[in-house]
């Protein structure tokens, strides 16, 4: 499964794209990576899932892509 | 402005497939309000007043500086230290003297907002923190106005088109539908901490413009229930679908009294950070009742100041005397900003939560001239 990282959560995590096991779901997915990176569960971000925001959990399977989006203020 | 030589400045989009005269006086009959003359805001202007929209807002309370200049494409040397709308609305008046701008030489603040953004059809976010634009989303979502969101962080950006009004009667999804709430300040960086290259927040810019248009003459499809993320590093384009989300009003101000009463500045603030005002937003504070001014200079320094009613504290007594301070609001001024930067520190690091500080920034001589001026 492709996980993508946009603006600065690129730096926290240091990549800007990872890729994990599919056959999880958002929240454990979320957990493991603010074990793996803490300054992770610091920033603030939305989710999608094959390029659609969403605000629920859901399960996640190998072809799904997986994007962390930070808000941007720069202007 | 003659028909011929109106139909000659625009003849190279005019002969487009689909343009025309239609669009053309579509986008002479349109009023679009560009909030922040920056790094997004100046290609949007360009743009924007060169196809001819016929009435430009620019609201920008800033002044030019020489680490603008790099990004901000409407600005030279000389212009340096005046203001941004002022100067923008100058140069794009020769760009194009069919149109009309108007220079709005001001901060934006929630307590003149939606008086400026009501004359206008469609909005332009070009601001570079997150408590203005949760201020103009919210705006945007009271008044029913289009608004056009541009952002950068470092190598990327963002675009998107806001609360447009679709077929159905209902409004597209808005900023607060990604992010209900604002972060901190200081937790995500803006363009002085994080730095910006200044042609990324100039292809943004150019998209922002690019919406407009489309949105206007009905060209295209605008980024309506989209974010759109640009990586400059490769030209990848990333698009997500926002959907509106129902808990969303319940963080949207009801009317327009609940909206003036949010302190924007304060919802983004991190605590450990100090919060300086300027001699506009100071006045508005100090307007406020339930609220505690102090000037922390020695009581012999002048000027003495009977503007307004303050306590006199000096720096040296300030812990000491904090008790003395019971409103949940404190604003505190000294000669040039330095020494009530000190005091609204410490204070902040007495009452932590409990009390908003403020420090008057260049103090009480700035605001005098800013008081002469106005």
């Amino acid at each position: 499964m492709k996980i993508l990282f946009f603006g600065q959560l690129v730096e926290v995590v240091g990549a800007k794209e990872l890729s994990i096991e599919g056959g999880t779901d958002i929240h454990a997915l979320t957990s493991s990576l603010h074990q793996l990176f803490p300054l992770l569960a610091q920033a603030k971000y939305v989710i999608a899932v094959d390029q659609e925001i969403i605000s629920d959990n859901r399960n996640l399977q190998e072809h799904n892509i997986v994007a962390f989006m930070p808000p941007f203020s720069g202007g | 402005m003659s028909q011929e030589s109106s139909y000659e400045r625009y003849h190279r989009q005019m002969i487009l497939p689909n343009f025309g005269t239609r669009a053309q006086q579509l986008l002479q009959e349109s009023k679009v309000l560009v909030i922040g003359a920056g790094g997004l805001g100046c290609p949007a202007l360009q743009y924007l007043v060169g196809a001819g929209v016929g009435h430009i807002g620019i609201v920008d309370g800033d002044q030019v500086s020489l680490s603008n200049l790099h990004r901000q494409t409407l600005f030279t040397s000389d212009d340096i230290g005046q203001n941004k709308a002022e100067v923008a609305a100058k140069k794009l008046s020769r760009l194009n003297s069919d149109i009309h701008i108007e220079a709005i030489s001001l901060h934006l603040t929630n307590h003149y907002a939606l008086d400026v953004i009501k004359g206008y059809d469609i909005i332009v976010d070009g601001t570079d923190n997150f408590a203005t634009r949760y201020m103009i989303n919210d705006a945007c979502v009271l008044l029913d106005k289009t608004l056009v969101y541009g952002a950068v962080s470092q190598y990327e950006g963002q675009v998107a088109v806001f609360n447009h009004l679709l077929p159905t009667g209902e409004h597209s999804a808005n900023y607060r539908d990604i992010f209900p709430d604002p972060p901190k300040e200081g937790s995500v960086l803006n363009c002085v901490d994080a730095g910006v290259l200044g042609v990324l927040p100039g292809i943004i810019g150019a998209m922002q413009a690019a919406e407009v248009i489309k949105l206007i003459t009905g060209i295209g499809e605008p980024l309506v229930n989209q974010l759109l993320t640009y990586q400059f590093n490769n030209h990848q384009v990333f698009t997500v679908k926002i959907t509106p989300q129902s808990k969303t009003s319940s963080f949207i101000p009801t009317d327009a009294t609940a909206f003036k009463s949010i302190d924007y500045v304060w919802l983004c603030s991190s605590p450990q950070n100090t919060l300086e005002v300027n001699a506009d937003e100071f006045d508005q504070l100090a307007s406020q009742k339930n609220i505690d001014i102090v000037d922390v200079r020695e009581l012999h320094e002048l000027p003495v100041v009977h503007t307004f009613s303050h306590l006199r504290i000096p720096l040296s007594d300030l812990k000491e005397s904090a008790g003395q301070l019971k409103n949940d609001t404190v604003v505190v001024f000294c000669q040039s900003g330095m020494r009530s930067l000190q005091a609204a520190k410490e204070l902040s690091a007495l009452w932590g939560d409990t009390k908003r500080v403020y420090s008057l920034q260049g103090g009480i001589l700035s605001w005098i001239r800013f008081a002469e001026k106005k």
